[in-house]
């Protein structure tokens, strides 16, 4: 029967990408600076084997949550692209072309910048879940925006190009704040503006976890929304679901993703974009069902090969992972926009 | 008797506007038969869509009462509603990745649970659904890959799916060559009799709706009435609806000629 033939291909697929997310973990956390051999770190996972004290450190309070945040980091924007591009049924939509990482960057900027600003509040505003409870209502401003504007023009270029200037509005706030800022926390705005996965306490992992998984349940929910709106919005309606309850899930589960990911590792550029389209061509599927567990793994592995590279192995240095993603992510763009047919949504 | 689909009682569409409202259509009075093909029939900007979108709850209307199989139209949870009537429309913005039967299984969400899965019997209706329009052989195009008339009939067959007694169809046949036009039509006329559907659509097609349905409802002058297609033809309506210098509708032949 013709229908097996579909939903039997998947599991096979799934394996794989399990498989695939499963060898980039131990890859991650095996390179980098200091030489570990992989087999002790698989062992010394498991139990099996106590490493050296200094390496014993390295895997613990490095490594492992740099690796779990590259998990989340991954999986995360490839939702909230999905989402997005559902959403606004528009293939080049996603989190950075949107505006939403600006509008991020923006609540960011106001912590970061405004603490050295108002010195009374410096306590409170220099937590890291200030900045990503600031960072998420920064995005789910902008998307708000974003969408308001969607309403009114059909056009699908015309809703990137609001979304472009909704990040100009948000960068030019961030420039004002810098201009008054002082030069300590303009740096430190600098260097969060780069992106970076590492430096994260397993305390601030664990707060960072909470709100993803939230941003992740809210996706799943909407799953079956996500499939009606592929048929635009009077069929969904026609279908029974209420647009303005399901895009509000969708807007939600956006901006806790996307704010969550801004404030702890900086505005990450194209992978919201890359990994629906890089799903769907491994996935002959549309069912979001299928998609959103897909986009999950395909995200994982390649922000954590992204990651790999970016701690060049065996020297010293560490690049901005931002410029791994871009260098990675727009030939991916590219080549998919030149074989048009391939970006359809 | 046969039982109403559709009791429209006093009804005023139009849109609210900060000064007072603007009607398109005034003091509606019709009623549609269960299990009837009914062909909407006006000239353009006269408020066709919006009397659909109405009857299909996509639009709100301004006053009076729609009756949908004896109940009102406002009293129907979105999930009953979803369950009663199906929409179709051309104006096409769907996903284009969307493969003929994944496009046809949407047409099952009224009926599936929070994780949209599919039980037996909605593969089963999906199935038929296919077969009945004849796309089984298309299920694994894409969208994009599908010419206007497949991609109607995979539209069809999705409402199809839904299994609803009431089917309502936006313009149906624009964008058709002849072929497809009149496949569309049979296509419609065989879901009415076969599955006892009540079917409502807009076209321009007039002479073709001729041939395959038996009641029209007539907008004019802001009026919207219900005429069997004898009365149609017998009285001047077409004349007066679609006047024009140079043309002239034909009782005797039933189609319209140049003068």
């Amino acid at each position: 029967m013709q229908y097996s033939k579909t939903t039997y291909r998947f599991p096979i697929a799934f394996i794989a990408l399990v498989l695939g997310v499963i060898i980039s973990f131990i890859l991650n956390i095996s390179l980098g600076s200091v030489q570990i051999p992989t087999l002790k770190i698989v062992h010394s996972l498991f139990g099996l084997e106590t490493l050296k004290p200094s390496w014993e450190h390295i895997i613990w309070s490095y490594r492992l949550p740099k690796a779990i945040t590259a998990i989340l980091v991954g999986s995360g924007l490839g939702v909230s692209g999905l989402l997005m591009q559902t959403l606004f049924r528009n293939p080049l939509a996603g989190p950075y072309v949107l505006g939403l990482s600006s509008g991020a960057s923006l609540g960011v900027a106001l912590c970061i910048m405004g603490a050295s600003l108002f010195s009374n509040l410096e306590w409170l505003l220099t937590q890291k879940w200030s900045y990503a409870i600031s960072a998420s209502l920064g995005s789910f401003v902008v998307l708000l925006g974003v969408l308001l504007v969607a309403s009114k023009v059909q056009d699908a270029m015309a809703i990137l190009i609001i979304g472009l200037m909704f990040a100009s509005i948000s960068s030019g706030v961030v420039s004002i704040l810098s201009y008054f800022a002082s030069a300590d926390s303009l740096q430190q705005y600098i260097f969060w503006g780069l992106g970076s996965l590492g430096n994260l306490s397993w305390k601030e992992v664990q707060f960072f976890s909470i709100i993803y998984f939230a941003g992740i349940t809210l996706s799943i929910v909407s799953i079956k929304a996500l499939n009606g709106l592929q048929l635009g919005e009077v069929y969904a309606k026609s279908l029974g679901h209420s647009i303005r309850k399901s895009r509000f899930l969708i807007i939600a589960a956006t901006s806790l993703l996307c704010g969550v990911i801004t404030a702890f590792s900086g505005p990450i550029a194209f992978i919201g974009l890359a990994v629906p389209h890089l799903t769907r061509q491994l996935f002959n599927s549309s069912n979001h069902k299928t998609l959103l567990p897909a986009v999950i793994l395909v995200g994982s592995i390649l922000m954590l090969l992204c990651d790999t590279i970016a701690q060049l192995p065996n020297s010293d240095l560490i690049l901005p992972i931002n410029a791994i993603t871009a260098i990675v992510g727009a030939p991916i763009v590219i080549y998919l926009l030149v074989k048009r047919k391939k970006m359809m949504f | 008797m046969k039982k109403n689909a559709f009791n429209i009682i006093d009804l005023d569409l139009g849109y609210p506007n900060k000064k007072g409202n603007e009607v398109i259509l005034k003091k509606l009075n019709f009623h549609i038969e269960k299990g009837s093909l009914v062909a909407l029939i006006g000239a353009n900007g006269s408020g066709k869509s919006t009397l659909l979108r109405s009857l299909a709850k996509q639009q709100a209307f301004l006053s009076g009462t729609i009756e949908v199989d004896q109940k009102n139209q406002t009293t129907y949870s979105p999930l009953a509603w979803a369950q009663k009537v199906a929409w179709v429309h051309t104006e096409n913005n769907l996903s284009q990745n969307l493969s003929v039967e994944e496009l046809v299984r949407l047409g099952r969400q009224p009926y599936t649970n929070w994780l949209d899965r599919l039980n037996q019997q909605d593969i089963d209706t999906v199935e038929k659904a296919m077969r009945f329009t004849e796309v089984e052989q298309l299920s694994q195009k894409k969208c994009f890959e599908l010419s206007d008339g497949q991609l109607q009939r995979a539209l069809i067959s999705r409402a199809i799916a839904q299994d609803t007694d009431i089917i309502l169809l936006d313009e149906p046949t624009t964008h058709l060559d002849i072929h497809h036009k009149v496949n569309t039509l049979s296509l419609l006329q065989k879901l009415c009799t076969t599955l006892n559907k009540t079917i409502l659509f807009s076209t321009h097609e007039i002479e073709l709706a001729l041939q395959v349905c038996n009641s029209f409802l007539c907008i004019h002058n802001e009026k919207v009435d219900l005429r069997s297609k004898s009365e149609i033809i017998e009285s001047d309506i077409l004349n007066v609806i679609f006047k024009h210098s140079s043309l002239y509708f034909d009782a005797r032949q039933e189609r319209f000629i140049f003068k």
